[in-house]
């Protein structure tokens, strides 16, 4: 292939990729999960792996989350390099003694023995009206843990190469891949391949105003910022990538040249990852604001799940552009 | 299932040399943990501290018929199976003070005590969550081809918790060698077996997951010691997970916050003339296998390696707290 060709490809398909080139590159990837084989994954991502790469190393689980993420993390110190998929974020909290006790706390437990190099894969958010029970944003909550990583991969590039730098790090790297992002397609290069998994990217520049968003709240924010231009606003949008470790540079360098911020962030609001991101700009930027920062979140409610209660309980595209016009025009 | 029972005290052969190694373990694990409970009471230790007085033939047992490319998974009450095991009781000893010469450099104390060299995976202080790293750390064996048995450690209270459903399920499904050594002191804390089980037989638990599974007297080190090699034999042989159920009694309180409201001192009194070491001495003295010459010079060895190892922990030195933050991830480079 030459190495400028372009491929049109869904998220769906890049994270499927990642997933077949890791399985490639190193025999000891294997991946592990609730109907990842046979039924091609819960949300198709898998799809074709298990006749590709055989049962021993696409694995089919029973619907024990604690118990096959546990076993993910034995294996991981086993030497092996799992990558563990739960279907849902809420699933995820079957396994959280697993995730929270174990793989985030054995190497400090004990005194640096014992590295837990796993990577666990899932999805995450709302807009499929699927409810309080598959639908929530608990990313920035796992972001509260010291000893793992936490990545939320938004764009395609993103999607296609987070998997493999997660699977070269030493230590317990969770993947939150956004529902409502799985169709999105557009274009990638063909050689396209592992990414950074550590700093926050400028995904628009502007300067005045920066928004501060990461997994799907992303493309609304671009589509806030696309309007807003035309009403001669520039908006520099910034993805954070990772959750933890936070890349506050990035934002605190933005803010310094545009003086304001809007968090965006469809967890909720109360003691979420935009509260912490708040906390940094004050220590950080405070004599840089010209405005108060202001946040759009999640409203603090369990996700409902007629359509349009849905949509008012997640940050929406007005709502940017309504905060970030009255942000701007008030008085610095 | 081949559920069965190898209980009663055994009337084994054993050679003079094997039965004073294994009384010679015991004794190291009873004494070490005499003196763990001296030094917390003089507070050079701190935390909980659980004690497996009265459970030594159980970590003795097992440890036994391990081989050293063999892994451990142990619970929080784990410094007699990490002595068993091969950890020094010096470095346990500096744990348990917070020294950074511990086994873990002072991170874990009592509950965490980890080596790699012996394969040791804790010292894990969740009730349950060891199962699913033993299911796993088979896994990786099993995948790359290895003939290694993962000896799981755990409670007759880890029963209650799912992951213990979800982990025999899984080993017996996916194959996996895994010795599931349940450590059955019939109270988890204070909430005696029958008051949190509604079938109390755990071997029949175990043998429903198609698990094969056994009960053995746990306060019979020989007994012990013969059950663990078959099993283990069993799962190196088979690929397959076992389940043994070694039903002993700790002497001590659970930690050293407990007032034993839920059990009388008359049946603590009863299991300590069953006790693994009294049994144990009883056994080779009347078999001509042991003196008291013999066992005092046991002792004396025993009080030599603890007074070293409480030596080495007072001389250890505090990691600095400017290290803190270090082993939250990796060091790289």
């Amino acid at each position: 292939m030459s190495k400028n060709e372009m491929i049109q490809i869904t998220y769906r398909e890049a994270v499927r990729e990642a997933i077949r080139e890791a399985l490639q590159r190193d025999e000891r990837v294997f991946l592990l999960g609730e109907d990842v084989g046979r039924y091609g994954g819960c949300f198709a991502v898998s799809k074709g792996l298990l006749e590709e790469f055989g049962p021993e190393r696409i694995v089919d689980t029973p619907l024990s989350e604690s118990g096959f993420t546990g076993a993910g993390i034995g294996a991981a110190l086993g030497g092996m390099r799992p990558i563990v998929e739960i279907m849902t974020v809420n699933f995820s909290l079957l396994a959280a003694d697993q995730i929270l006790n174990n793989a985030a706390t054995f190497l400090h437990m004990s005194g640096g023995l014992f590295n837990v190099p796993l990577v666990i894969r899932m999805s995450t958010g709302g807009g499929k009206q699927l409810a309080a029970q598959h639908s929530h944003s608990l990313e920035g909550w796992y972001a509260h843990i010291p000893g793992i990583k936490v990545l939320t991969p938004a764009t395609l590039e993103d999607a296609r190469g987070m998997l493999w730098s997660a699977l070269e790090d030493p230590d317990p790297v969770l993947i939150f891949e956004h529902q409502s992002l799985l169709n999105m397609e557009g274009q990638l290069p063909a050689d396209a391949g592992a990414v950074d998994i550590d700093r926050a990217r400028i995904r628009r520049p502007g300067s005045d105003l920066s928004v501060i968003t990461y997994g799907a709240s992303l493309f609304k924010a671009l589509e806030a910022a696309e309007m807003l231009a035309g009403e001669g606003i520039e908006v520099e949008v910034i993805d954070l990538r990772t959750l933890r470790p936070l890349d506050d540079a990035t934002f605190l360098t933005s803010i310094a040249s545009t003086h304001r911020a809007l968090i965006v962030d469809e967890g909720w609001r109360s003691g979420g990852i935009s509260a912490e991101i708040c906390a940094r700009i004050m220590e950080g930027a405070f004599y840089e604001l010209d405005a108060p920062v202001e946040r759009i979140c999640g409203a603090e409610v369990p996700m409902p799940y007629a359509k349009h209660l849905e949509e008012a309980a997640m940050p929406q595209v007005e709502a940017i552009v309504t905060t970030a016009k009255r942000m701007v025009r008030s008085n610095g | 299932m081949n559920a069965k029972s190898t209980g009663s005290p055994s009337g084994a052969q054993v050679d003079r040399v094997h039965a004073h190694h294994l009384l010679h373990q015991m004794l190291r694990i009873r004494r070490f943990e005499e003196k763990s409970a001296e030094l917390y009471t003089l507070m050079k230790i701190r935390g909980f501290l659980h004690l497996c007085i009265g459970e030594e033939a159980v970590a003795v047992g097992l440890c036994e018929a391990l081989e050293p490319e063999d892994g451990v998974v142990a619970t929080y009450r784990e410094h007699g199976n990490a002595l068993a095991r091969g950890i020094s009781a010096s470095a346990i000893m500096a744990e348990m003070y917070g020294k950074q010469e511990g086994c873990s450099r002072g991170r874990g104390g009592s509950m965490h005590i980890f080596d790699n060299k012996t394969r040791f995976y804790g010292g894990n202080a969740i009730v349950g969550c060891g199962l699913p790293l033993a299911v796993g750390l088979a896994l990786a064996d099993k995948m790359q081809g290895r003939k290694r048995v993962t000896c799981c450690f755990f409670g007759d209270g880890a029963v209650a918790e799912g992951e213990f459903h979800e982990s025999m399920n899984l080993a017996a499904l996916w194959q996996l060698p895994v010795l599931f050594v349940c450590e059955n002191n019939l109270y988890a804390m204070g909430t005696a077996l029958e008051r949190a089980q509604s079938a109390t037989d755990l071997v029949r638990k175990a043998a429903s997951y198609n698990v094969a599974s056994s009960a053995v007297d746990g306060m019979d080190v020989l007994s012990v010691e013969a059950a663990a090699k078959e099993a283990v034999t069993f799962a190196r042989r088979e690929h397959k997970p076992y389940f043994l159920e070694c039903r002993t009694y700790r002497f001590r309180a659970h930690s050293m916050f407990d007032p034993e409201l839920y059990r009388s001192k008359a049946e603590v009194e009863k299991w300590k003339q069953r006790g693994p070491i009294v049994t144990l001495v009883k056994q080779l003295k009347k078999q001509g296998l042991l003196n008291d010459v013999e066992l005092e010079q046991l002792e004396q060895q025993v009080a030599r390696e603890i007074e070293e190892a409480v030596a080495f922990a007072e001389n250890g030195t505090w990691e600095p707290v400017e290290d803190l933050t270090r082993f939250v991830y990796s060091e790289r480079g």
